[in-house]
């Protein structure tokens, strides 16, 4: 196996120390087939123990190590850094959140717009369980399926300009998950998500600039849920007017 | 205490290629409203009289609005096309458990653009 050299520069920010962030330079030797989380946990291990940055399944799946790799979002245990080789790559931590500590963001604006949009089945009697499970054909499934996917890395809305510039915007990733519970065939939740997702920092200060799709590492495509979220609304408010309101 | 990082609220869309991009077709919105205003002359014209309908018509051949009417035309389709090219993400059609691929969805948006054009010439007396 061959080595690749590369250097990341890490933003830096102790907010017992810094008036504001600034960044260390790190060359790294690496393995060929490192990914970019590699690189910064042997920084961790060998060079630096005081640099903080999320991160635990490194394998693409709980989405903690999102952070910003030459201005782009992504996870840092799905980037190559092979694609850096001989190069320096700037690593921040994911734009338009607060930073808490170097790489680690405060995300407790997009926990409470989570909760927010109610992202869990909703009806409006529960059966009693010996009458059994919800079923749920594979087409009803399928219909909603690509949305589940969504690991809440956050990686589309340090991508979102609209986030960026009005921070009230809910975002893609929980805009998707109001989505992804209207369209499954088991919940009846509609109307109660209706408030949050109709309301114009709902679904419609989204500008379908398309960035949340473009690097969703999970191919969720947050913005086509959130033009198929206007359409719904849209239709729903038609349905009110006459009288003929959602499930 | 947390560090907030500034966003400029007027050079953001110049960080990414993508945002400028995105920009430009939010643009193309304005001359579809000025276009907009134009039909609006128009039809106040009507009203207005048969002199003023002239007026109108004439104003429409001038050069410099023959020119304006070309480059809408020209954004107009950028418009159109960037727009049908999305189309599949907003509105996906279920068949079953698969989903109908995307190109039908925004062909179908083609063949419908071209026969209401068509239509629209047709009831102009242009064929």
């Amino acid at each position: 196996m061959s080595e690749i050299q590369i250097e990341l520069e890490i933003l830096r920010y102790d907010p017992e120390k810094d008036q504001e962030p600034h960044f260390e330079t790190y060359p790294v030797t690496c393995q060929d087939d490192w990914m970019v989380l590699d690189a910064i946990n042997y920084i961790k291990d060998h060079v630096d123990t005081t640099i903080s940055y999320r991160w635990s399944c490194h394998m693409a799946v709980c989405g903690s190590c999102g952070v910003m790799i030459d201005g782009e979002p992504k996870l840092a245990c799905k980037a190559p850094v092979r694609d850096y080789a001989n190069k320096t790559a700037r690593v921040e931590p994911l734009a338009n959140f607060p930073i808490e500590r170097d790489l680690v963001v405060v995300m407790d604006d997009f926990m409470d717009k989570l909760k927010r949009v109610k992202p869990y089945l909703i009806r409006k009697e529960e059966k009693p369980l010996e009458e059994g499970e919800y079923k749920q054909s594979p087409a009803e499934l399928k219909k909603y399926k690509q949305f589940t996917l969504c690991i809440n890395c956050l990686c589309c809305y340090a991508a979102c300009p609209q986030y960026a510039l009005i921070p009230e915007f809910i975002g893609p990733a929980a805009l998707t998950m109001a989505h992804r519970y209207n369209q499954d065939s088991r919940d009846q939740g509609l109307a109660e998500r209706q408030d949050e997702v109709a309301k114009p920092e709902g679904a419609w200060d989204c500008s379908f600039a398309g960035e949340c799709s473009e690097v969703c590492p999970k191919h969720v495509d947050p913005a086509g849920a959130l033009q198929q979220l206007k359409i719904a609304t849209t239709v729903e408010w038609y349905k009110g007017l006459i009288g003929m309101g959602g499930k | 205490m947390a560090y907030v990082r500034p966003v400029s609220k007027t050079r953001w869309y110049r960080a990414k290629r993508s945002y400028t991009v995105h920009m430009l077709q939010e643009l193309t919105s304005l001359f579809v409203g000025i276009f907009a205003l134009i039909l609006l002359w128009g039809i106040g014209s009507i009203a207005a009289g048969p002199a003023a309908y002239q007026a109108f018509l004439d104003g429409l051949t001038s050069p410099l609005m023959l020119l304006w009417m070309w480059i809408t035309t020209i954004v107009m389709f950028y418009h159109a096309i960037a727009w049908f090219s999305v189309t599949p993400k907003a509105m996906p059609v279920q068949r079953g458990e698969e989903f109908v691929p995307g190109s039908i969805i925004a062909g179908a948006h083609y063949v419908v653009w071209i026969a209401l054009s068509l239509l629209v010439l047709l009831l102009a007396g242009v064929f």
